[in-house]
């Protein structure tokens, strides 16, 4: 039992905050809603890795997704921005204190049609930041669209059928060069739950594709985006366990063989319980493989795609002070009044 | 040396009265060629020799091979505006020729590069030849610098010609170069030589030359887009985001010149700004408002096409009260228009920028320690007012090289606005409550909270939808009437505080003129003009809307006021329409918009014209 278990059952965490200290607004969104359970997830992550709710800044575009953040985490900062263009927003604001932690919520209406551009660059540039696609293939507040993200064939009600592909999130992250990539289903609460930590832990972009389904305009039986459908084609990849750094001694130690480590920079290590094949997610190329074949099968393939723990983050590559940008005062930020004769002497003067 | 150019004019010429630091010179050259060193070495030794000079770069949108023109004019009075006539042309181009000496007034000065064939149109003007070819070959270049050095022998004729010093040439070249020995020497070594041959082989018929003044002492000589960016180091910029575009790229680019000398510890290495090359101007605004809000001093640079595809995003700014600085370096559109040409045709579109009802602060810069104060200045508004501030330069200002006065460092602490850090947040809530959104003070202004903030009490959701002062989400109609009226009192606020109109008044004026930024040269020497006329003119420049208390009062004390400026139709009339419609029938509209700066004589018989139809 870890520390953080044995926490929680005292009704705090390690830094003194209960579940309470992470909850948000109750939810407007519809009941059932995919989106609410992983809200839920948030809190539950956040709590027992025991980070203070003020160190974390939340992010959305526009849509049912980007609503959600007001249902988690209430004492975090939090900007809803303009549709698709959540990515810049998170960047600009992310520098202002490299020490918080970002969290970006986004729906596959967001990210997948005017959002593909910023989604792609965003991963581009490493920033490091969670980035939650909360997948439905449809539009819900809107009402019943086709999204980017609908397979091809769907029907739905006003709109008659979609003709077009599907954008797969995961494959564009990967192309995108995405350091952390990982397909969960809201219907597998213990999973989004410990990807979610995973993904707060790493250093880097970490892009989670989670199958969220929409109760009210895309959750027939047989569509991808179902909880039915998810409940019977999901294929775990692995069962996976996050261990933060400092509860290293903890770790259980598994048979030879049948897992396998993956140490993010923190020090904190995601354990992979080989499920049915090993499959090895620091291997780019095995990553492309397994996302197409899934998607010739129709499998909801799930479980932690592609990880790079150890590629420079977007502040790794500025020489930062360590007092965040945005606490410098005037004297760090003005040059010294003798300063100018010099730069009016750069002037031809 | 061709033979095919007609020399006729002669006597008569060399008897005439010498033109001394009263002239216009035009290098006509071929876009690529490398003779912006050679015009810029001419133009800051003229300077260098004391003698008021501005310059202006006409140039193609493109890389290489179409015909650009750069005219430097001499004024020993001071005035820098654009004129229309050139007296002596650089010809280097011979698919412009014929062309380029339709702009030459009678007896104007043609030196030409000796491997132009056609044969001239004009008698009435003189003709030096110039053996480019040869003055450039006998140096020792490496041989993919050579056409770069063959523009120096024009710059040693022409100073053989109107009497530039040598010594002040090497010291242009000295600057140019920063002071790397090779090149200094290499193209000194080609004026020199040119220079030589030119003294020893022409002989001089024309009127104009150069004499040393003292009237340039003290002062600096930059572009605007630079000025721009020393101003904003010094207004403490802390993240730069921008994408390319003519005429805008040179502002950013300037900050990641000047940023790591002025910015970056020497010892650590450690630096206090961000610069990021966003994918789109939607992106380099997105940057802009998470960095705004997250409590950084935060800017960009763009042009027409650039702010459209802002708007949505400055829109946000406006209501969710987040402060940014943007300049905008206009060019000629609509669309994309004449990227590489000038004009002040975004105003009404940043006045009216997205959708529902908005309001913004926009400074217009007309010299370069202007656009050097505006850069510090910019940032100390929009966080006051916690809201975008647009600075309106233009290509004219911002890409060209101006004469001014040395920046001055600025002369007020900064203003971070109303800030709130932990201690400050717990002293305000325990004298009473604290709203993100709460006018505590009845100026408009409510308190911000930034991330990082570790006071539990600090954090709000940031949002463009409907919010009531507690930054709670509403769709209630009184919330968000009350919400958007209390942001609308901000411009009241932003009056107070904005750059004042600079007034220019003469005794007895019939009319006043209204203006802003690079408007201003062409008319200080149409009002000379005029004067000179007899007709005495008041002059009042806008430096910001919105408009502060002297607008109004200005346009009291005036029945006639020409509104100059340089677009179609008359932008800067409709806002003051709007804004006085008690006066409107005083405004007359002098718009024009042909990608070129304005000229005074334009402005003069424009005036005359209307005047003599007023009635």
């Amino acid at each position: 039992m870890t520390d953080s278990q044995s926490a929680s059952t005292q009704g705090t965490n390690l830094i003194g905050l209960t579940r309470a200290d992470y909850r948000g607004l109750p939810s407007t969104l519809c009941q059932g809603c995919g989106h609410n359970a992983i809200s839920n997830q948030i809190v539950a992550a956040m709590y027992e890795l025991n980070i203070i709710p003020e160190k974390v800044v939340k992010f959305s575009g526009i849509g049912c997704s980007s609503k959600s953040p007001a249902y988690f985490l209430n004492r975090s900062f939090t900007f809803n921005g303009l549709h698709g263009r959540m990515p810049s927003l998170a960047l600009g604001a992310l520098f202002a204190d490299t020490s918080l932690h970002g969290l970006g919520v986004s729906g596959d209406g967001d990210t997948a049609s005017i959002g593909i551009g910023q989604f792609k660059h965003l991963i581009r540039r490493n920033v490091p930041m969670v980035y939650i696609v909360e997948n439905n293939g449809v539009y819900g507040l809107t009402k019943g669209q086709f999204s980017a993200t609908a397979e091809k064939g769907l029907t739905l009600k006003h709109e008659g059928t979609n003709i077009f592909l599907p954008v797969d999130i995961c494959l564009e992250a990967l192309a995108s060069n995405a350091t952390f990539v990982a397909r969960s289903f809201a219907g597998d609460p213990k999973q989004v739950k410990e990807l979610l930590k995973a993904a707060i832990s790493h250093r880097g972009i970490a892009v989670l594709d989670l199958i969220s389904p929409c109760v009210t305009f895309n959750n027939k039986d047989d569509t991808i985006h179902s909880y039915v459908f998810g409940k019977e084609h999901e294929v775990r990849l692995h069962d996976l366990i996050f261990t933060p750094a400092r509860d290293m001694l903890t770790v259980e130690d598994f048979e030879e063989g049948t897992a396998r480590d993956v140490e993010l920079y923190d020090g904190s290590v995601i354990t992979l319980h080989k499920l049915e094949k090993d499959y090895d997610p620091t291997d780019r190329q095995a990553a492309f493989r397994v996302l197409e074949e899934a998607r010739e099968k129709r499998e909801l393939l799930t479980g932690l795609i592609y990880a790079n723990p150890d590629e420079p983050s977007l502040f790794d590559q500025y020489k930062l002070p360590e007092k965040p940008l945005n606490r410098l005062t005037e004297a760090e930020l003005r040059p010294a009044k003798e300063t100018i004769a010099e730069v009016n002497s750069w002037m031809f003067s | 040396m061709t033979q095919s150019m007609p020399n006729v004019v002669s006597e008569t010429v060399q008897d005439r009265k010498m033109i001394v630091n009263d002239f216009a010179i035009t290098f006509c050259t071929v876009n690529g060629s490398g003779s912006a060193t050679a015009n810029m070495t001419v133009m800051r030794s003229i300077f260098k020799m004391g003698v008021p000079v501005s310059g202006k770069n006409i140039f193609p949108s493109n890389i290489q091979g179409l015909p650009t023109w750069y005219t430097i004019r001499v004024n020993k009075d001071g005035y820098i505006a654009r004129v229309e006539k050139d007296d002596i042309i650089v010809a280097m181009n011979p698919a412009t020729f014929l062309k380029d000496l339709e702009y030459l007034v009678p007896g104007g000065v043609v030196l030409y590069s000796d491997d132009i064939k056609q044969t001239p149109t004009r008698d009435d003007l003189i003709y030096y030849p110039m053996p480019v070819k040869k003055l450039s070959r006998g140096v020792d270049v490496p041989p993919q610098l050579r056409d770069f050095i063959a523009n120096m022998v024009y710059v040693g004729i022409l100073a053989w010609l109107i009497g530039i010093d040598l010594e002040v040439i090497r010291y242009a070249l000295a600057f140019q170069f920063k002071g790397k020995k090779t090149p200094v020497e290499s193209n000194f070594g080609v004026i020199k030589s040119s220079y030589d041959w030119a003294a020893e082989n022409l002989v001089k018929k024309d009127v104009y030359r150069l004499e040393p003044m003292q009237a340039t002492e003290g002062l600096i000589m930059t572009d605007g887009n630079t000025a721009a960016a020393l101003g904003a180091i010094y207004g403490g910029v802390q993240l730069v985001s921008w994408y390319p575009i003519t005429p805008a790229s040179s502002l950013p680019e300037a900050l990641i010149e000047y940023l790591p000398e002025l910015r970056k510890d020497k010892e650590t290495g450690e630096q206090t700004y961000v610069v990021v090359q966003a994918e789109d101007e939607i992106a380099a605004a997105g940057m802009l408002v998470g960095a705004g809000w997250g409590g950084l001093r935060a800017m960009s640079a763009t042009s027409g096409p650039g702010l459209s595809l802002m708007n949505e995003y400055l829109g946000l700014a406006y209501f969710a009260e987040v402060p940014l600085v943007l300049w905008d370096v206009q060019r000629v559109g609509p669309s994309t228009g004449l990227p590489t040409r000038t004009a002040q045709g975004d105003l009404t579109e940043v006045y009216f920028m997205s959708h529902g009802d908005t309001n913004y602060v926009q400074l217009f810069p007309a010299s370069v320690e202007e656009c050097f104060e505006f850069g510090w200045k910019a940032f100390d508004i929009a966080e006051r007012l916690q809201m975008p501030v647009i600075v309106m330069s233009d290509l004219d200002l911002g890409m060209n090289q101006w004469m001014g006065k040395p920046f001055v460092y600025p002369d007020k602490p900064m203003d971070r606005g109303k800030i709130l850090w932990e201690k400050d947040l717990q002293e305000m809530l325990q004298k009473g409550q604290w709203g993100r959104y709460l006018d505590i003070d009845d100026d408009g202004i409510p308190y911000r909270t930034v991330p990082g903030n570790l006071n539990p009490k600090s954090a709000y959701f940031a949002r463009g939808t409907g919010h009531d002062e507690f930054a709670h989400y509403s769709e209630e109609p009184e919330v968000w009437e009350r919400v958007l009226t209390r942001i609308g009192k901000k411009v009241e606020t932003a009056r107070l505080i904005v750059p004042k109109p600079v007034v220019h008044s003469m005794e007895g004026a019939k009319f006043g003129i209204i203006a802003i930024g690079t408007a201003d040269p062409a008319i200080e020497e149409a009002r000379a003009k005029l004067k000179e006329e007899g007709i005495s003119t008041d002059y009042l420049r806008v430096r910001a809307l919105p408009f502060t208390a002297e607008v109004e009062e200005f346009i009291r004390a005036h029945e006639r006021i020409y509104v100059v400026e340089l677009n179609r139709d008359g932008q800067l009339r409709q806002i003051l329409l709007i804004n006085y419609p008690q006066y409107a029938m005083r405004f007359r509209k002098m718009a024009r918009t042909n990608g070129l700066p304005l000229s005074a004589r334009w402005v003069k018989d424009e005036i005359l014209a209307q005047e003599a139809k007023k009635s």
